[in-house]
């Protein structure tokens, strides 16, 4: 709603020299004040207030991180220390600061998904949303490059994993993981081209914030009813003190959440392999990422198949980036006209069926490849005993409890003295978490293009006529279902 | 309602990326002493005699293979350290901070008048000294495995206090533990030359060395928490054949089955580490009168180190609760005002 009236008038002398050079105190007041905010905007939409916090406290805590910390392959995990130990209150900034990360993401997923099940990458808002896309790229990229400053286990293999995956890319990808290395490995020079970008990213977010909120500005809020706003005096307040105080209200409950962690959990989110000091030669059994890409990770790890000339691990790489880049193009995948899921009964099931995927995804992240779903489900290990025969490799399988080790000893002793018998226990054949991590790829994608076709044939519930009607007919409703109960 | 469904789903995943890291190796679960950690839990406090008697344990047993670089013995003296004493608020002056730190002769990190690099007791400012060199020296003389450094150690390992208390008092007893000499070409070890088996320098190498002693734990002996102890029966031996230079812990992340002489879905939890059993009862005499048992010792040292690697937590476990108070009472403040204004507003 930029378009709306400037209420703004200058009282004092130096207001009015300075509304006629750079009106910037009138736009503060139209975009911060007076802009005209749809009544019916739920907690859910709190998320973006809460974001722009996390912005701030990162970037506030990061600059004084940055005056402490050391970017040496020499010095960095011992100046993270120092910090916890040395510096006054550094424990508290690096807390805040490594929670606080997490925090972010949190809220940012909620805030995506909250635009996804309002529509509110609809039209007029694609552009808004594209922007926040880019915002999401940005932050997985700092806070990936972020990651690798405290030096840890974690910090050097998961930098590993993730540099190497430009590395699949057909004839440019090595080339151009040892220009975003600065050299054949992971070393000094990345440490600290890492130190720069994470500390220019940020900032670039945050200019990336301001075209949002413009966006944002431009068309106004969408709303839970998904109808735009008809009549700025009955659909909307000005967004201060009615948003401010709601907003307000919201980020202190998740600096709640957030203290709960800084104060009480600071490790909980993070892994124990960061507090080893990174060491090339010595690689973690499990590498995995931060929570926050879990999801990314497991459909990365879905793909163990060549498809024709492609092999396995471009293909991972290609459908992870591909799990951001169909937000891009959303705006154009969903051809439903009604924004709100609220009043789509089919997409509305298949919108939690995808958080669902999401979730799950994230699981799968998080354990080994290999590992069962369910362990309860895994029959037991079965004995194979390998040999020689006649100078032919041969196995020989046994399957139960005890008996069945018996069984295999007295087998192998009964070999001749050349067949040289070994034991091993084989896992059962089970549903494994790789198995698992590719139906739900193939879920994650199939929502988007589920959206196309549900838009097409969907017949959408009746939308209410504004926004002020939706309102006084809640009320009425819920005035309605407690009456009885009295 | 359908936000409060989404929120808490949002939390179950938040909870399932947590207990993600908690995966590991097949080793045994570690378990809290008795009466669990007095650090633990929001109000938690460190235990100084505790503290006091674990930094004697580091200091007699473990700091002749284990550096802690990040420490210094000023730390020791520091507030809500195991020497703090409130007549000496910079640990710099504290007698008994210098006494501790004089005990040990170190060389010196910066060169005298003439550029050489004196040998000289230690003062609190000084960085505890490191056993070796560098790490090519503590590989060296630790059979290859370079005793990890102790500053963060709690940290740097799941199951942090309980699992270095677990670990170190978690060695089998020795009367599940015997040797037993063995000629090499007898021995069943599986897998060792698969792949030449009509190499016939093979035999001929293996029967010519000499017998060698063995040593091999009796694991229907070995008592483990949480884990069921291999049965005789079904003429399961449950043997496991140490490899020279290395120590079976259940505790420790690993594989025991290429060492186990039994059924190989049974093989026990744990592995094999080059530190063997150090805290053996009565190995440091403490000051306080305190029993050196296995367990005093590893409980006193384990949280020490949990000290250690986080000395600042109680001081932020402390100001955890006004600052909890504090966003409480400024929600319920927002939540009423929040109110106010929107009491005219249909929404």
């Amino acid at each position: 709603m930029s378009g709306h009236e400037s209420s703004y008038t200058p009282n004092t002398g130096f207001e009015k020299w300075l509304d006629k050079r750079l009106p910037i105190i009138r736009f503060a007041n139209d975009t911060a004040i007076t802009f005209p905010t749809p009544k019916n905007l739920n907690y859910w939409y709190t998320f973006g207030g809460i974001l722009a916090i996390c912005l701030v406290v990162q970037i506030l805590t990061g600059v004084i991180l940055a005056m402490h910390y050391e970017p040496n392959v020499n010095g960095a995990f011992a100046s993270v220390e120092r910090i916890m130990r040395d510096v006054p209150f550094g424990w508290l900034l690096r807390y805040i600061h490594s929670n606080g990360a997490s925090m972010f993401f949190f809220a940012v997923y909620i805030h995506m998904f909250r635009g996804l099940y309002y529509g509110s990458y609809k039209a007029p808002r694609e552009i808004l949303w594209i922007l926040g896309c880019v915002i999401f790229l940005l932050m997985i990229a700092t806070a990936f490059l972020g990651y690798m400053l405290p030096w840890g286990q974690m910090s050097y293999h998961g930098a590993n994993v993730i540099t190497s995956l430009f590395g699949a890319i057909p004839l440019i990808g090595e080339s151009l993981q040892t220009w975003i290395l600065g050299g054949p490995s992971i070393g000094n020079q990345t440490l600290q081209r890492f130190f720069s970008l994470h500390y220019l990213l940020p900032f670039m977010i945050a200019a990336v914030v301001i075209l949002h909120i413009w966006a944002l500005h431009v068309p106004g809020n969408n709303n839970p009813t998904g109808v735009e706003v008809q009549d700025v005096e009955k659909d909307t307040v000005p967004f201060h003190p009615y948003y401010t105080i709601k907003d307000g209200f919201a980020i202190v409950l998740y600096l709640i959440l957030f203290a709960a962690f800084v104060f009480y959990a600071p490790n909980a989110l993070g892994h124990a392999d960061q507090a080893i000091e990174a060491n090339p030669l010595v690689t973690p059994a499990h590498i995995v990422p931060e929570w926050y890409m879990l999801p990314f990770y497991a459909i990365l790890r879905a793909i163990t198949f060549d498809l024709g000339p492609i092999p396995a691990k471009l293909l991972g790489v290609i459908f992870m980036f591909a799990a951001i880049a169909i937000l891009f193009v959303l705006p154009w995948l969903d051809t439903s006209k009604v924004k709100s899921m609220r009043y789509r009964p089919v997409a509305r099931q298949f919108f939690f069926g995808f958080v669902v995927v999401c979730l799950l995804l994230g699981w799968c992240g998080a354990k080994a490849p290999d590992a069962a779903v369910i362990p309860a489900l895994q029959g037991e290990k079965v004995l194979v005993v390998s040999y020689t025969e006649n100078g032919q490799e041969a196995t020989s399988e046994y399957k139960g409890g005890g008996e069945a080790y018996l069984d295999a000893k007295r087998f192998m002793e009964s070999l001749p003295e050349d067949a040289n018998p070994s034991l091993a226990a084989v896992a059962a054949p089970t549903f494994q978490f790789a198995q698992l991590s590719l139906i739900l790829t193939i879920c994650y994608f199939g929502f988007f293009f589920m959206l196309f076709f549900i838009g097409l044939s969907e017949k959408p519930k009746e939308l209410p006529e504004s926004i002020h009607k939706s309102v006084l007919k809640r009320h009425k409703a819920s005035t309605a279902t407690a009456v009885p109960a009295e | 309602m359908k936000a409060f469904r989404i929120l808490a789903a949002g939390l179950a995943g938040l909870s399932l990326a947590a207990m993600a890291h908690a995966e590991g190796g097949a080793a045994a679960h570690p378990h809290e002493p008795e009466g669990g950690w007095p650090f633990d839990g929001i109000t938690g406090q460190f235990d100084m005699p505790s503290l006091q008697r674990g930094y004697q344990v580091y200091r007699e047993v473990c700091s002749s293979c284990h550096s802690m670089k990040l420490m210094s013995y000023r730390n020791l003296g520091e507030p809500g350290g195991p020497f703090y004493d409130p007549d000496y608020p910079n640990p710099n002056d504290n007698p008994f901070v210098k006494a501790l730190a004089a005990d040990v002769e170190i060389q010196s990190p910066t060169p005298n008048e003439v550029g050489d690099y004196d040998f000289r007791p230690a003062m609190p400012a000084d960085q505890f000294r490191s056993p070796y060199a560098n790490v090519n020296a503590a590989r060296a003389a630790n059979n290859g495995a370079a005793p990890p450094d102790l500053s963060v150690i709690v940290k740097a390992r799941h199951g942090g206090a309980s699992y270095v208390y677990s670990l170190l008092s978690g060695y089998p007893h020795e009367d599940a533990i015997s040797t037993r000499e063995v000629t090499p070409a007898a021995v069943t070890t599986p897998a060792s030359d698969n792949g030449t088996p009509d190499d016939p320098s093979d035999d001929v190498a293996e029967v010519s060395t000499p017998a060698e002693m063995q040593t091999i734990i009796d694991m229907s002996k070995v008592d483990i928490a949480g884990h069921e102890a291999a049965e005789g029966e079904h003429g399961d031996a449950g043997l496991l054949i140490q490899p020279a230079g290395q120590y079976y812990n259940p505790y420790m992340a690993g594989d025991t089955t290429p060492q186990y002489i039994g059924d190989p879905r049974r093989s026990p939890p744990g592995g094999f580490l080059a530190m063997g059993p150090q805290l053996t009862p009565g190995r440091v005499t403490f000051a306080d009168g305190t029993e050196a048992t296995t367990e005093q010792m590893a409980h006193d040292v384990a949280q020490f180190l949990a000290w250690a690697s986080e000395p600042k937590q109680i001081t932020r476990k402390s100001l955890g609760l006004p600052v909890m108070i504090y966003l409480g009472i400024l929600s319920v403040l927002l939540w009423f005002s929040y109110k106010r204004i929107w009491r005219k507003v249909e929404h």
